[in-house]
């Protein structure tokens, strides 16, 4: 089993504020890795660093390394473009763009891509097949991507974020904002895509840990406290905050 | 001791009465005024005051297509060159100096600007184009509108831009797009209703402009061929007409007030609509 991500004394600061403290922690490839542990530990703050999407703001900053196939890409020669096409990145609401279903897909394509309009929409429709979405919108392509339902639309925003070829998925929460049916369909979806990518999934929900990843990284308060095969973490934690976390006596 | 309930009911009741009046005021000076300038402008309109030129005090027909183009003219210009401007300082400002020094000087300055007096935006235009120019003209007051539009523009695009959520933002960089395709592509589209309405309402509020154009577009009874010369305008005429012991000169300004008051009633209604309409998206 081949490692795809390792962070090496990964710290984040929030201006003065310290968020993650000498973070390491290495995520298998093809498999998928949760991270779980109480509100503000800095679960996303963690894999909002590894494709730089921090960056966005003011006064964030991270130090260590990331290193994606061995190369440290918080290095200042990273392309974060090209970062961020290798590393996708579901977030906790669902954010299709203000545009067609058609056009949310082809967004990305045309961003990497120069493509001839029919090979486009071979893309676009494999993308959308690929996020178990094809059957469900194939007749709606051109309606805005706001029309579908919560569920739906996080799988728009799957399907966008594959169909750039990333080897990464990085998901933040991906169903906390979707109802329960929506949400099997998604750990489905999770279980199908882990094939094909390296998936890391941020959630609150334990169950939802157990039942999707491989591994499981337990955060608190900006450290990670254990990390292992999820069965281990769940049935047999070395530590005791991972066994008092996972039986509910806080957080 | 509970406090007795015919208390909170009398109190309830006379907030509810005084704000009903108050709000009644303000309906009623607008209806009063809609009303006048209605009566006394409809009979001003006709198929010759749109395409006629104005005639001299005591000649009879005459119309005001130079001041009507004059008008057109001025604020297509000030909207080409203030729009522009102003929504790229309000992308700056949403964008990329929300928590900069930077961004804070230059809000404040739009604040200031929005707050300044329009005649002296006009002597500013004045000392700065006319008199270097050596005589009035619709440039000047094209420039005049446009500096009062930029304020206006700017903040609105400002507060639109802002309220799009910063989710869409990140998810538009994490697929890979540059921060100016993100911000043009996605952020401008998810605000465009209410870009466009900050621009509707900014034309709104520079058409109907008297003092800035004295000091600089001052008037004309010529059609405007060119616009570099004293350009006829529909306030300015309002204003000197209104002004004169001329019984049809001041008919003919009762029919600009009417066609002016309907341009921007019509303007922001459309406004209006594209907010409702933005809204139930």
């Amino acid at each position: 089993m081949k490692t795809k991500i390792s962070t090496r004394n990964l710290s984040f600061f929030y201006g003065d504020h310290q968020a993650l403290a000498d973070n390491n922690l290495d995520i298998a490839e093809n498999r998928v890795t949760a991270i779980i542990g109480p509100s503000g530990c800095g679960k996303s703050t963690h894999i909002r660093v590894y494709n730089r999407i921090y960056e966005l703001y003011r006064g964030q900053k991270a130090t260590g390394e990331v290193l994606i196939d061995s190369r440290n890409v918080l290095s200042p020669d990273e392309d974060v473009i090209e970062l961020r096409r290798r590393v996708g990145m579901i977030f906790q609401k669902p954010t299709p763009f203000p545009m067609s279903v058609f056009d949310n897909v082809a967004y990305g394509l045309k961003l990497h891509y120069r493509l001839s309009a029919s090979e486009l929409g071979d893309r676009v429709e494999a993308a959308l097949r690929s996020a178990a979405l094809w059957d469900e919108v194939s007749g709606k392509l051109s309606l805005p991507g706001l029309n579908l339902s919560g569920g739906q639309q996080q799988r728009l925003c799957i399907a966008r974020a594959i169909a750039v070829e990333p080897e990464v998925l990085l998901m933040d929460e991906p169903t906390s904002a979707i109802d329960p049916v929506a949400t099997a369909k998604i750990e489905d979806l999770i279980a199908s895509l882990k094939e094909r990518y390296t998936i890391v999934i941020v959630t609150h929900n334990m169950q939802q840990a157990a039942r999707v990843s491989d591994f499981t990284a337990f955060f608190y308060q900006g450290e990670i406290v254990e990390f292992g095969p999820t069965k281990q973490i769940f049935t047999n934690p070395v530590k005791r905050q991972t066994e008092d976390y996972i039986t509910g006596r806080f957080g | 001791m509970r406090r007795p309930a015919s208390f909170r009911r009398l109190s309830d009741l006379s907030i509810k009465v005084l704000s009903s009046l108050a709000a009644l005021v303000g309906l009623a000076a607008l209806a009063w005024i809609l009303a006048v300038v209605l009566e006394r402008g409809w009979n001003a309109i006709n198929w010759e005051f749109f395409t006629a030129l104005p005639t001299p005090p005591g000649v009879a027909g005459g119309g005001l297509s130079n001041a009507i183009v004059g008008t057109l003219f001025m604020t297509v210009l000030a909207t080409a060159v203030g729009v522009p401007v102003g929504m790229m300082a309000g992308v700056y400002l949403a964008e990329f100096g929300r928590t900069t020094k930077l961004g804070s000087a230059v809000r404040f300055t739009v604040n200031m600007l929005m707050g300044v007096p329009s005649i002296i935006v006009g002597l500013f235009v004045y000392t700065f184009l006319v008199l270097p120019a050596g005589h009035f003209s619709g440039y000047a007051g094209a420039i005049a509108l446009a500096v009062l539009m930029l304020p206006v523009v700017a903040r609105t695009s400002e507060d639109m831009l802002g309220l799009v959520p910063n989710a869409l933002r990140e998810s538009a960089l994490a697929l890979g797009a540059p921060r100016w395709k993100a911000t043009l592509g996605i952020v401008f589209r998810a605000a465009k209703t209410g870009l466009v309405t900050g621009v509707i309402l900014a034309v709104a509020r520079v058409a109907g402009e008297t003092a800035p154009l004295l000091f600089t577009a001052l008037n004309s009874p010529y059609w405007p061929s060119s616009l570099n010369q004293p350009t006829a305008n529909l306030t300015v005429t309002i204003f000197n007409y209104a002004m004169s012991p001329y019984p049809d000169w001041q008919q003919a300004a009762w029919g600009a007030s009417l066609l002016i008051t309907a341009g921007v009633l019509v303007t922001t209604l459309t406004a209006r609509f594209l907010v409702g309409e933005a809204r139930r998206q």
